[in-house]
């Protein structure tokens, strides 16, 4: 008997978010995918799961889960696994979908893995797979009893096409508790950035803590600008604060994949390694010999980025005028 | 106002490469240099500049971890903590996200602070699982990825970061919350504050001290296992070469070679 997969899809602007599809289509492939979707605007996100490979899917439509984070949605899926026993629940790592696992893990005793990049059934033993550090993937593995949750880490999976499936729909019509309506969102604000967002760019250079000083961030800045890409951070230099949250590579929701990603100053701690791995092209500037990043780079160059940076922003600059 | 920190001891991020061991399948902890989460350092900061802030207050620092955490909670205690806890047993080691908030929120319990502050995630395991375990085993709220905190009379309220932005978000007290890395500039410990810490009130406690079963918590409390530990799939080595002045224009030639230019 195939598997049945829980999803809770996020919804962005009143759409399902990409990071929620991608693990739908992966939900697909492993067995029976179920997607859960509660907000103002579930009713329309939900006609839309099948294709993307949902064969049924739990609405409820109700503005108290856009205004009021985490508690009401994990009321709601407690509510649901009373009443279901799924194998797993499946959830993209983001910003609200983790705060909504993290408390659901406990709430239902249920056992949780994260950041995983791949699943599989042996059996009926799901297998996900977790890469731990530069060196080594790790198989862990989840009790077969009970709903185990699995949060994967984004861009592991593209999103799949189910074209012509249409999902069996169920609205649901809990009540919601007046008590669980606590953490209340006053306001939303979006900040204007310049150039491409670090997690669309083709092409991202980033600075870590060879960079000596906050105030040598602008030639990571300068480089990103000529290349036309993104420029990020490692966690150390925005725990130094050096740098807003916004900007750091490996951080919740910011696996990178760019077709370039340039390096300087980062010696590779795994959490860096772990968010910009994927990257096609790597290239990086470190004065350490030994420093990681040179076993996942294509191109390496041991020597100051202080020095190498403003020579090479001014190569590229005359390059691209010819 | 009491507000309590969780804080956890790490192998340094920023000297050791993090090493599985394949027997245990854990952490190798040992012969490694281990700190206070630099993540902490910076969440440890937001606590005692809101302390400052509201005025009769106190900070308090809460660990679980291994006897050698006993530095860690030094640190902490230098650079300006009230006091700190610490829960030291064997039956802890190999305790998961479940098992780690059962024991900190048993101590919180005790405590009843009007804020817990946790970093994010920590810099070692990065699950961030561990916060909103806690809030929901104490039945607290949570504001998480805090960039700004704001206490206004019985309300915590908090600039969340998002991927675009921020929210503004409110909750009342009691509330836990979660701190963004590097929103708070970390204070570094005086020689007054080092010399301080020694004279402030430590507490150590042990499982039975909290009435936690040791079967709830550690490897035997884990649900998840780890079936195996196998290599990653190395990228092909590239190419390093030491930089003689020239290297702009070799990462140039590399960057057209490959069309990125």
């Amino acid at each position: 008997m195939p598997k049945t997969m829980w999803v809770l899809i996020e919804i962005e602007d009143g759409k399902a978010a990409r990071s929620s599809l991608e693990v739908l289509g992966k939900a697909a492939q492993l067995g029976r995918a179920e997607a859960i979707v509660l907000g103002s605007a579930a009713a329309e996100v939900a006609s839309t799961l099948g294709e993307y490979g949902a064969e049924k899917v739990y609405v409820h439509a109700d503005a108290t889960y856009d205004n009021y984070l985490t508690l009401p949605a994990v009321d709601t899926i407690s509510m649901l696994l009373k009443q279901h026993q799924p194998a797993l629940l499946m959830l993209a790592t983001t910003y609200d979908l983790r705060d909504i696992a993290a408390r659901l893990n406990v709430r239902n005793n249920m056992g949780l893995i994260t950041d995983a990049t791949d699943l599989t059934f042996d059996g009926d033993t799901l297998q996900v797979t977790v890469p731990w550090g530069g060196e080594n993937v790790v198989t862990a593995t989840l009790p077969q009893q009970g709903t185990g949750i699995v949060l994967t880490r984004p861009k592991a999976f593209g999103v799949e096409q189910f074209s012509g499936r249409t999902a069996e729909i169920e609205t649901l019509n809990p009540s919601l508790d007046a008590e669980s309506q606590k953490i209340k969102i006053l306001d939303r604000v979006e900040l204007p950035s310049e150039g491409p967002a670090l997690e669309d760019a083709s092409v991202i250079v980033s600075g870590g803590r060879g960079l000596g000083k906050a105030e040598n961030f602008h030639l990571v800045e300068e480089l990103a600008a000529a290349l036309g890409g993104a420029a990020g951070a490692t966690r150390a230099i925005v725990d130094a604060g050096w740098l807003p949250y916004s900007y750091q590579v490996g951080q919740t929701g910011k696996t990178v994949k760019p077709t370039l990603y340039v390096a300087c100053g980062i010696s590779g701690a795994i959490q860096h390694l772990a968010g910009m791995k994927g990257s096609k092209y790597i290239v990086a500037i470190n004065k350490d010999e030994h420093a990681p990043i040179f076993s996942v780079a294509d191109f390496g160059v041991v020597g100051d980025a202080l020095t190498i940076l403003p020579r090479l922003t001014q190569e590229v600059k005359r390059r691209k005028a010819h | 106002m009491k507000i309590h920190v969780c804080v956890k001891q790490i192998p340094d991020p920023n000297t050791v490469v993090s090493k599985l061991d394949p027997n245990t399948k854990r952490l190798v902890r040992s012969g490694v240099s281990l700190v206070l989460d630099p993540g902490d350092e910076s969440t440890i900061s937001a606590a005692i500049k809101l302390r400052d802030t509201i005025g009769n207050s106190e900070v308090v620092a809460v660990s679980m971890g291994p006897t050698s955490a006993q530095e860690a909670m030094r640190r902490a205690l230098a650079m300006g903590v009230d006091r700190a806890i610490l829960v030291t047993d064997p039956a802890l080691a190999g305790s998961d996200a479940l098992g780690t908030a059962r024991v900190l929120a048993a101590i919180l319990q005790n405590e009843a602070p009007d804020l817990v502050f946790c970093s994010t995630e920590s810099t070692d395991g990065y699950t961030g699982m561990v916060p909103g375990g806690i809030a929901e085993f104490l039945n607290l709220p949570q504001l998480t990825f805090a960039r700004e905190i704001n206490v206004e009379g019985a309300k915590a309220i908090i600039k969340r970061v998002t991927l675009t932005g921020y929210q503004t978000v409110e909750c009342p007290l009691p509330t836990v919350v979660t701190i963004a890395s590097g929103s708070f500039e970390a204070i570094y410990p005086t020689m007054k504050g080092i010399m301080g810490a020694k004279k402030k009130p430590f507490t150590q406690l042990t499982l039975a001290d909290l009435g936690i079963d040791p079967s709830q918590v550690g490897e035997a409390g884990a649900r998840e296992r780890v079936a195996a530990i196998g290599k990653a799939e190395a990228r092909a080595a590239g190419q390093v070469i030491k930089d003689d002045g020239n290297s702009a224009q070799a990462i140039a030639d590399f960057l057209q070679r490959y069309q990125l230019l």
